[in-house]
């Protein structure tokens, strides 16, 4: 590709998020000021130089909120709504919480094969929905909702009957003491670690990206998701797919929560961080469902959610507010893509146009 | 290329007359209209005809409101109008008729028509007694309490012709009017419209066949690459004339040549049946064998099963009966083992079966083909070898592209086309399924794209050849098969047969006239 054509494509492709992070702004100063709050107020503490804590919690959440994206968006590249990402990693963090409490195994050994438990439980969980729809042509949306809220209902009466007692609550035994990772600290101890797992979504985001762009099966997946009727007529078994791509997002799904479990959280209890499937679900159309995007979208989220707690101390806002700028940012940008998209294949369109003028045509016809 | 228009400098006109000046349209993805001008009389018949692809269809869809051009003006009777939608067009009495109809076939004829236009004459007795006056004022022979799925294509065409008459049509558009009609009916259609035109009524009659354009219009204007590039006059013009103004070339013919026709039977059907939902045979106890060497035909009106057929072979629909290929059965075989066997597939319909529209054109080249070299080694994409392997399909089919990192949507149809020949005919397969393989495509790559098949087949390729151009059958097939009603009806030897006799087998002889 020449230097000018991949200037112009990095353009395109940066200039629907930033139009969309422009209108957030505005419509989130909107808000703010209906609110009777100071606009500049908000946005110091919003924009101030996140604090040593402030990055070390930044850098874990946006670890999470990336895999649950990530998780989103191997279903979306093939049109398939993986809505059930919450209830497949509620269910998968429970059941790694208690195998790993269990501590069946030394060490280490104990936390591979707890990650492995959690990506099979999501894998399963998300195959119910895939199996649902290929066999019985339920929309995966439906099931995977309903999934959702029985996933929630299952952890509660089994950690209401079976659980430790601790406190006003109940929670899984705790993970044993030589399974704990201690993480990297890079500032001083009081401002907490960056937790070692953070790891598993770097790895994840590689693998997926790999899987998607250079595998046979990630192109019978995108050629799925652009056009299905195509997609069969090049001998795609659509139906296998379905399944494989929910066992995939769901095994993602199953990873969402194993870097704060096994980076300090110890055990499933009422701290447990709930919500994170619904938010990789806005992350992964902010992201456009590319991992780089993905990635940016989740510090962005991460971002805003940590830089809003000190709101109400500072300026008297609640820190409510960034979800309505996460929500604009999401609307905006569904919007900004296909303006940006559009405008884009105007732009071919007529650079086709005057490299085909420019090439002799020797019939002199053109269809 | 924009040549100067040749129009005659008239005076405006007037009772459904039209003038076009310098109407320009640009959008991306499809040809936009560059300077076109036509002066319709009122009262008259009038072609505009050109290839596909040359701007007929945007042309069209200004006339009728669908777009707003981006310079130029339109006038109906002197009177500069501008349309906002199609309704602002039914007002000035301009109707169109669609290529593909736009009618419920679980409602009558009666309610078709009133649909959408009750305020008119009601949808009770007055609305019948204006049906049966227009049907009977015009020769439609259509009762208006018919169900419309009862009624034959040519019946339906009526239907659709009668509701824009009784919206107060005076200027009727038709967009390629005849492609879905076998000869017979088309001569029924040409009556009608006379009928019409007797009457005042002002027809645009749009289509790319020459010779019925010069059977039934009165004045000719020829598109080329999005502009009006002159008039003919029909009394005159040959059909000659007529192709170079449109293609700047001749008409190629698509001879075989000599039969290269083996003894080795490639492909077997054998009682296959297909079945809907609804018990409707979709497929009826066809049986066809295709020999190494041969080019199988087969001819019918579109929607009689053909693409059933095809989905049948690629394993996309499954039904009953023997499928065989090269002495094996392939009736367990998934799609993909049946392309991976060497089965080309040159689909019907190239946007929905075909292409990855918003994928660039090297990752089109590997639909299809994706678990075999150059696409892929083991399981991994190979980027390079595919890449390199699409930049030599463009140069040997000619396709126009600055490169192969375009998205597929940014060709024009026929060069979409190309690219879809040139990727199924790479791989060296035994059989192609070829439906309308040159639809769509400019008359030099449409006599490429058969010097392409008429060399894989001396070398040995079966082809299943499904055409609704007759002459392309004719003149490719060593064998015509015609489909009716799911059920193979009759065969024909290309070499004695006249479309004539087609045509009659394919509407099962009964309308013949």
């Amino acid at each position: 590709m020449k230097p000018a054509v991949l200037a112009r494509k990095v353009g395109q492709a940066l200039l629907a998020p930033l139009i969309a992070v422009v209108v957030a702004v505005l419509v989130t100063s909107v808000v703010v000021v209906v609110a009777g709050a100071s606009v500049s107020e908000f946005w110091d503490v919003m924009t101030q130089p996140p604090s040593s804590r402030n990055m070390v919690n930044i850098v874990n959440q946006s670890s999470m909120i990336f895999l649950a994206a990530l998780a989103a968006a191997i279903g979306f590249r093939m049109n398939l709504f993986n809505i059930g990402i919450e209830g497949q990693y509620t269910l998968a963090s429970f059941t790694a919480a208690v195998v790993a409490g269990m501590a069946w195994f030394p060490g280490k050994l104990n936390i591979l094969v707890a990650v492995v438990v959690a990506m099979v439980v999501g894998a399963l969980w998300a195959g119910i929905a895939g199996v649902l729809k290929v066999t019985r042509g339920v929309s995966e949306v439906i099931s995977t909702i309903m999934l959702n809220a029985i996933a929630g209902t299952l952890v509660g009466y089994l950690l209401s009957n079976h659980g430790q007692q601790y406190g006003q609550g109940r929670r899984t035994t705790p993970i044993p003491e030589s399974s704990q990772l201690a993480g990297w600290t890079p500032f001083a101890e009081k401002d907490g670690a960056i937790w070692t797992l953070v790891l598993l979504a770097v790895l994840a985001g590689v693998g997926i990206s790999f899987l998607i762009n250079r595998t046979r099966f990630g192109f019978d997946l995108r050629a799925t998701g652009m056009n299905e009727p195509a997609a069969v007529a090049s001998g795609v078994n659509v139906k296998r797919m379905v399944v494989i791509s929910m066992l995939l997002s769901g095994a993602i799904a199953g990873l969402i929560w194993m870097p704060a479990l096994f980076g300090g959280a110890d055990y499933y209890g009422p701290p447990f961080q709930r919500t994170l499937g619904f938010t990789g679900i806005a992350v992964a159309l902010l992201g456009r469902n590319r991992p780089l995007g993905i990635f940016f979208g989740a510090v962005l989220f991460a971002w805003l959610n940590e830089q809003a707690n000190p709101l109400a101390l500072v300026a008297d806002i609640s820190p409510s507010v960034v979800q309505i700028t996460q929500g604009v940012v999401v609307l905006a940008v569904v919007i900004a893509y296909e303006v940006v998209r559009r405008w884009a294949a105007a732009a071919e369109q007529r650079a086709l146009r005057k490299a085909l003028d420019e090439q002799p045509t020797a019939e002199g016809v053109a269809a | 290329m924009t040549t100067v228009s040749q129009e005659k400098a008239g005076p405006a006109v007037s009772g459904g007359g039209i003038e076009v000046r310098g109407v320009t349209k640009r959008f991306p993805g499809v040809v936009a209209n560059h300077d076109v001008n036509i002066t319709i009389r009122p009262a008259t018949v009038h072609a505009l005809i050109g290839e596909n692809g040359a701007g007929k269809s945007t042309l069209m869809k200004i006339l009728y409101g669908v777009q707003k051009p981006d310079e130029g003006t339109i006038a109906v009777d002197g009177q500069q109008v501008s349309f906002a939608s199609p309704t602002d067009a039914i007002k000035v009495g301009i109707g169109m008729v669609f290529q593909h109809f736009m009618l419920a076939d679980n409602l009558t004829v009666l309610e078709n028509v009133t649909l959408g236009g009750e305020s008119l004459f009601g949808i009770g007795d007055q609305a019948r007694a204006e049906i049966n006056r227009i049907s009977d004022a015009f020769g439609f022979d259509l009762d208006p309490d018919t169900l419309v799925e009862d009624l034959g294509v040519g019946e339906r065409q009526r239907v659709e012709i009668l509701k824009v008459l009784y919206r107060g049509a005076r200027i009727i558009i038709l967009d390629e009017p005849t492609a879905v009609l076998v000869p017979q009916e088309v001569d029924s259609l040409f009556a009608n419209l006379r009928e019409l035109r007797a009457s005042g009524h002002t027809i645009l009659f749009i289509s790319h066949k020459l010779d019925e354009v010069l059977a039934i219009a009165d004045d000719i204007t020829v598109m080329r690459r999005g502009t009006t590039v002159g008039e003919a006059d029909p009394k005159t013009a040959t059909k000659r004339q007529l192709a170079e103004l449109m293609v700047g070339s001749e008409l190629p013919s698509p001879e075989t040549g000599e039969s290269t026709v083996t003894d080795t039977v490639l492909l077997e059907l054998a009682g296959v049946n297909v079945v809907d939902e609804g018990g409707r045979h979709l497929l009826k106890d066809v049986s066809l064998t295709i020999h190494k060497g041969e080019v199988l035909g087969v001819a019918g009106v579109e929607g009689n099963g053909q693409s059933e057929l095809v989905e049948t072979i690629m394993g996309m629909l499954r039904g009953t009966g023997e499928i065989t290929l090269a002495g094996t059965s392939m009736g367990s075989w998934h799609t993909r083992e049946r392309r991976e066997a060497g089965i080309g597939f040159i689909p019907g319909d190239r946007h929905l079966h075909g292409l990855l529209l918003d994928a660039p054109l090297w990752e089109n080249r590997m639909l299809g083909h994706q678990t075999l070299p150059p696409a892929s080694k083991g399981g991994l994409i190979d980027r390079r070898n595919a890449k390199a392997d699409t930049e030599r399909i463009i140069a040997e089919y000619d396709v126009r592209t600055p490169g192969i990192n375009n998205t597929a949507r940014s060709l024009s149809g026929g060069n979409q086309q190309k690219l879809i020949v040139g990727r199924e005919m790479s791989g060296e397969p035994i059989l192609l399924i070829a439906a309308h393989p040159t639809r769509g495509v400019d008359v030099g790559a449409q006599a490429a794209i058969w010097d392409h098949i008429r060399r894989a087949r001396r070398e040995g390729l079966g082809v299943l050849l499904i055409s609704a151009d007759l002459d392309e059958l004719i003149g490719l097939s060593d064998r015509i098969e015609v489909i009716l009603r799911g059920e193979l009806v009759a065969e024909f030897d290309p070499r004695t047969v006249t479309p004539q006799d087609l045509g009659a087998a394919m509407t099962g002889g009964k309308e013949s006239a």
